[in-house]
């Protein structure tokens, strides 16, 4: 069917040494503000998201501050209000959500498919600079007074009772909210139209499953969380009754439209990362992944029963119980996909020639934090035990394992593998394991006590606590701690690297994805001959050992 | 294969390949505007159900003459757009550019007679927060209000869309003129064709909801 295209550099004069790659190909910012090369638009998307992940960061740790003594008065009730709001925002919306999909998913989509673009490079800029208009909105509202709903805008309080600058952070998600469309509209289209010949499905590598399952999320939740919070604005705007009681509303009809979203997007930051777990552990254990039909099923399967699991959130609302009954079921049922993976991932290791190497370290930090996460939604979703533990720090810890222990264990495992493919530079090895075990460590210390504290009866987002909680807490907080240093870490080393780490060459890993059959950093058109795929991914040989 | 490279971007192997990668791209995106919609359709009918008697009331008093007047008004920019874009496939490119020209004119008519009408809602007090009579509906005039607030908002929303879809159908008919489509490459014609489609069959949708709700009371 399609032509074989030879795009092999021209133009330059043959006492070029240097091969061009995509980062050298042009120079300026001009050449970088106005690019459509998916890969420059990854490392935009990179940046810009570091940026917001230590923004939110920032943010958190003033709270943790506030809470190491029981009547702290640090910062004011308000200000610590607007401060985990902010914590929320940035990290749901401007981090977690765009973080695998938008960096390591932009870079590596195209190069997995064989393929030398997304299927509409000019939407993918645009889909980063509407996610910079997005972000300048909520920051703006966050940094001139600030926003003090919490990220979830709850009404009536959002749309009537808040003094703080709801509408321009609501914008700027909503903004924000069309970047995601436009990434996930584009991975749909690429994946169906753009394959090299011989990538049929079942060739895919796993990652390009857990990317598609997770566009079908973009396209399907995102629209309506936008359409949700222009109901809140237009309420709050002209006083008009949409999610009001007092006005003829229903507000936990705006729970159901933002839950519908916000439910579904828990399985965006969780499935990318599942994809990245599914690419490291066999190249790691050089052994083909157990059970790959299994594992890419469940993806969707994910991404479909995610769609069929948001009252959980609202069992306390005031909901008929029989739709109590049918949520908490259906909750469950979305385990069973999740555990599949996991057995099927440890399953690849069973006599496999496992290397503890960074990405490696990554990943079973996610499996077994991701594992804790998931049991512990068990327990949220039970009709009984939630009503104990709703609202409390038992639902806290219970979401960061899965979204840090979970989704940002993997984007960094992702990071670490992919880095070398990136940039044409290995990290350190030793300083690398150093931050996945700091990582850890931080991470077990600042919430494991959470669900106990939770347990007991400590309520989530209050300012000051009973002095019977403390220990828990300054265990917490000092975890947090850990967990910055894990985090500052690798920004360090993985900026010096730039410099003066090894050279990678193509295949530093002797992985088997096509992404690996090209140049470090590759050239602007991915492939120097559009490869021709002929049999399925992961086929690793135990002989060759993985460098450590 | 009818090649025609100046129209070919560089990661597409065929004309082929990008013109189904178009098409498909904005499919996918009607799914996502289809989603946009569903929020407010979800809203319209929780309450619709909790407030039956309410929105019937408010719904007779809308202007279904001017509702059904548009509905033939777009309606017939759907057939022009057709006409469009099978003038387009099958080679005829010299009746495209009227095709197009006479679809966004029947937008903009839309789009006017909206404006009148939204204008006799003003004057017939049916418009919450600027003109709105809290004593004549009766025992729950919060619930009247809830009904024309989403009113307002689902046309509105449907107005937006359809805006963009004029500027959209203008850029076309521009392109047209100037000789710019093939029958090899004419899927800008078609993609548009679908979004123009789309958004009528939202107001297809909008008319028995929002007009005929109460007309048999």
């Amino acid at each position: 069917m399609s032509t074989v295209a030879v795009a092999t550099p021209q133009g330059e004069s043959p006492p070029v040494t240097r091969p061009v790659n995509y980062l050298n190909v042009h120079f300026g910012v001009r050449s970088w503000l106005l690019t459509t090369d998916h890969k420059r638009i990854a490392i935009l998307y990179l940046i810009s998201i570091t940026l917001m992940f230590f923004l939110g960061g920032a943010a958190i740790t003033v709270v943790r501050l506030q809470l190491l003594t029981p009547d702290n008065n640090l910062v004011d009730a308000d200000t610590y209000n607007k401060l985990f709001t902010m914590h929320g925002i940035i990290m749901v919306f401007f981090f977690m959500v765009p973080s695998i999909p938008a960096v390591l998913g932009n870079f590596l989509l195209p190069m997995m498919l064989g393929a030398k673009d997304l299927a509409f490079p000019k939407l993918n800029l645009l889909s980063w600079y509407i996610y910079i208009l997005g972000g300048t909105f909520t920051l703006w509202a966050v940094l001139s007074g600030g926003v003090d709903s919490g990220w979830t805008f709850y009404t009536p309080y959002s749309s009537k009772a808040s003094h703080t600058n709801i509408i321009p952070a609501a914008v700027g998600v909503f903004i924000v909210g069309f970047s995601s469309i436009l990434t996930g509209l584009n991975f749909i289209v690429t994946t169906h139209m753009m394959r090299a010949p011989g990538q049929t499905w079942f060739r895919l590598p796993l990652m390009v499953w857990s990317l598609y399952a997770t566009s079908i999320i973009f396209l399907l939740g995102t629209p309506v969380l936008a359409i949700t919070l222009t109901l809140v604005a237009i309420e709050r705007i002209f006083q008009v009754g949409v999610f009001d009681p007092a006005l003829g509303g229903d507000p936990v009809l705006f729970q159901h439209m933002f839950w519908f979203y916000s439910h579904p997007a828990v399985y965006i930051m969780v499935l990318p990362a599942m994809g990245v777990v599914s690419e490291v552990v066999p190249c790691f254990s050089r052994k083909n992944i157990y059970g790959y039909k299994f594992i890419a099923f469940s993806s969707l399967g994910i991404a479909v029963l995610g769609f069929l699991v948001w009252s959980h959130h609202m069992f306390v609302a005031g909901i008929s119980v029989y739709e109590a009954f049918l949520f908490s079921f259906l909750s469950f049922m979305v385990a069973v996909p999740s555990a599949i993976k996991v057995f099927n991932w440890t399953a690849t290791l069973y006599k496999g020639s496992v290397a503890f190497a960074t990405p490696m370290l990554f990943a079973f930090g996610f499996i077994g934090l991701f594992t804790i996460g998931g049991l512990t939604g068990m327990f949220l979703a039970s009709l009984g035990t939630d009503v104990h533990v709703h609202d409390t720090y038992f639902v806290i810890a219970h979401f960061h394992f899965i979204m840090v222990g979970g989704a940002v264990m993997a984007y960094m495992g992702g990071l670490h593998f992919w880095w070398p493919k990136m940039t044409g530079r290995m990290y350190p090895e030793f300083w690398s394991r150093l931050a996945a075990m700091i990582i850890f460590v931080g991470f077990i210390l600042t919430f494991l006590p959470q669900f106990v504290v939770g347990n007991l009866g400590m309520p989530r987002r209050y300012y000051q606590y009973a002095p019977e909680f403390q220990v828990l807490n300054v265990m917490s907080s000092a975890g947090a701690s850990i967990l910055a240093v894990g985090y500052v870490l690798p920004l360090v080393y993985l900026l010096w690297s730039l410099g003066y780490g090894k050279k990678a060459g193509a295949n530093p890993w002797l992985a088997t994805g096509l992404e690996w059959q090209t140049a470090s950093p590759p050239p602007p058109d991915n492939f120097a001959v559009t490869p021709v795929v002929t049999e399925a991914p992961y086929q690793y040989s135990k002989e060759v050992a993985v460098v450590s | 294969m009818s090649a025609n490279p100046t129209h070919l971007a560089h990661h597409f192997a065929d004309v082929r390949q990008q013109h189904d990668t178009a098409t498909l791209g904005m499919w996918v995106f009607l799914v996502t505007e289809a989603m946009v919609f569903g929020g407010l359709f979800l809203a319209y009918t929780v309450y619709r159900v909790l407030y039956a008697a309410e929105f019937a009331a408010a719904s007779a008093h809308l202007n279904v003459v001017f509702g059904g007047v548009n509905t033939i008004v777009l309606l017939s920019s759907s057939l022009t757009m057709a006409l469009a874009v099978y003038w387009a496939q099958t080679g005829q490119q010299g009746r495209v550019p009227a095709a197009l020209i006479l679809t966004a004119l029947l937008g903009t008519a839309f789009l006017v007679i909206k404006g009148f009408e939204y204008h006799g809602d003003y004057e017939d007090n049916l418009m919450p927060g600027l003109a709105f009579d809290e004593h004549a509906w009766g025992p729950h005039p919060e619930r009247v209000k809830l009904f024309l607030v989403i009113y307002y908002i689902m046309t509105g929303v449907h107005a937006v869309h359809l805006i963009i879809g004029i500027g959209l159908i203008s850029i076309l008919a521009l392109m047209a003129r100037r000789g710019r489509f093939t029958r090899g490459y004419y899927y800008p014609v078609e993609v548009g064709g679908l979004y123009w489609h789309f958004v009528d069959v939202i107001w297809v949708f909008l008319l028995p909801l929002l007009y005929l709700a109460g007309v048999r009371n």
